[in-house]
């Protein structure tokens, strides 16, 4: 059994008493990747399953802020450990201390936390482009792939190539090597040969792929989520903006 | 070299005045630097941008990995995850509203009505609610463990900023009153809140022309 079966097991274990019925963090979303997906990576990464309720129409949501589950009226919204955990940050920064993907001690967070704020800027400008109107996309797709290629991919690029070691920080596996390639899979998919100019972003892809855990949340039936089609980028702007 | 931490900004608010504030309430002095020269885009902006702040001889830049680091350092984050989980939840929030009154000083002319009322409809019916409810109900003088941390130093500088726009906005909010009062009681905000601290001024004309001269990219 991997070491993060037993981790998992062990933690359904420790939370039968509160929280969720089955002791699973339970994700509140809708059904697509939007800033739930790198919970979704972590939680995976980390091997520890969780359950999901998707929000499908505005009341959805509606009926989570009237009962006072959302600090600000928002989601992604958590329940885990007996706690409603909302925003997307506050919410990765738990998991990722918890299942001992933030470093050894205080610089190596440091560095996490550099590498993984630069990564959600990244990320930031992938996740609006699925929900801008058809004449600006063209305009934010060049911006979009010029930071990319030209300020974000190379300096991971460089932090691999000047360690020459597998993992982004302190050699161990951590969030920001998930954060990572959750980016360079996405980016990928915007721009196949993306990986021309990064040749140890390529390998660092293909060694991550064949972690056990991540491996599995690469394969299809996992909660991984496909890049949001009309059907759900509809569906987010009746429930956020009608 | 003085082993203060070095910031490099712009001489304005910006993103970095919640590291100014974070620094001084942890007494921390910090060493004083212009804007950076072309000098600086030798590769030590990881990601080309500003903020920087140089300390314990590393390069940090990203606002939230510094804020991170200093409350880590000064034992501003909680005493132990679920604290921090809550602070992170606490200080994710208010900025979110900073980051209206970041944006605001850009607005386009005709928008700066609505932003304005944007920033007083947040932060009195979604931001300010949920705060003045966390003191009520567990009656300490800070949000998190009965102890000084990170997200009252944020919630302070949040009040600050919010009543420049809006005065009364604490009049619904009795709790947070009392609150800003004894923030601003405490020995280290104090001296931060008196005239020739490293405290920066609200955005002006001149600076919001500076930074789109310089930021032009």
């Amino acid at each position: 059994m991997a070491a993060g079966d037993c981790t998992a097991i062990a933690e359904i274990l420790r939370n039968q008493a509160r929280g969720t019925m089955s002791g699973k963090p339970k994700l509140h979303y809708f059904n697509g990747r939007g800033r739930m997906e790198t919970i979704r990576w972590l939680l995976a990464a980390a091997g520890v399953e969780f359950e999901e309720s998707f929000l499908e129409k505005k009341e959805d949501l509606t009926k989570l802020q009237n009962d006072g589950s959302l600090l600000f009226q928002q989601v992604p919204m958590v329940e885990i450990d007996g706690m409603k955990l909302v925003q997307t940050r506050a919410i990765a920064n738990y998991i990722s201390t918890k299942y001992n993907l933030y470093g050894k001690d205080l610089k190596e967070r440091a560095l996490i936390d550099m590498y993984v704020e630069g990564l959600f800027d990244l990320n930031d400008l992938l996740m609006t482009h699925e929900i801008l109107p058809a004449d600006k996309k063209d305009q934010h797709f060049a911006n979009m792939m010029d930071k990319a290629e030209n300020r974000y991919l190379p300096v991971f690029e460089k932090v691999l190539k000047d360690h020459g070691k597998d993992f982004l920080v302190g050699n161990q596996l951590s969030r920001a090597d998930v954060q990572l390639l959750e980016i360079l899979i996405m980016a990928e998919e915007f721009k196949p040969d993306i990986f021309a100019k990064f040749p140890l972003l390529q390998s660092f892809k293909a060694k991550l792929g064949n972690i056990p855990t991540i491996k599995k949340f690469l394969q299809p039936g996992s909660q991984r989520k496909p890049p949001s089609d009309e059907k759900v980028v509809d569906q987010v702007m009746k429930i956020f903006y009608s | 070299m003085s082993g203060k931490p070095r910031l490099t900004y712009l001489n304005g608010r910006g993103r970095m005045e919640s590291i100014r504030w974070l620094l001084a309430a942890a007494g921390v002095e910090e060493e004083l630097t212009g804007f950076p020269s072309p000098l600086l885009l030798d590769g030590s902006l990881l990601f080309q941008q500003v903020p920087l702040v140089e300390i314990d001889g590393m390069k940090m830049v990203q606002t939230r990995a510094i804020m991170s680091y200093i409350a880590g350092k000064y034992n501003l984050h909680g005493k132990d995850l679920k604290e921090r989980a809550l602070i992170d939840m606490y200080v994710e929030g208010i900025s979110d509203l900073m980051q209206m009154i970041l944006m605001f000083p850009f607005s386009p002319p005709d928008a700066k009505e609505k932003n304005l009322e944007s920033i007083k409809d947040r932060a009195t019916n979604r931001y300010f609610p949920v705060f003045e409810k966390v003191l009520k109900q567990h009656g300490q003088d800070f949000l998190v463990g009965n102890k000084f941390s990170w997200a009252d130093v944020q919630l302070m500088e949040a009040i600050l900023a919010v009543e420049e726009k809006v005065p009364a906005v604490l009049s619904g909010f009795p709790q947070l009153q009392v609150f800003k009062t004894k923030m601003s009681n405490m020995p280290t905000i104090k001296k931060f809140l008196q005239p020739g601290s490293p405290r920066k001024p609200p955005p002006d004309a001149h600076y919001v022309e500076t930074v789109l001269k310089v930021f032009k990219k």
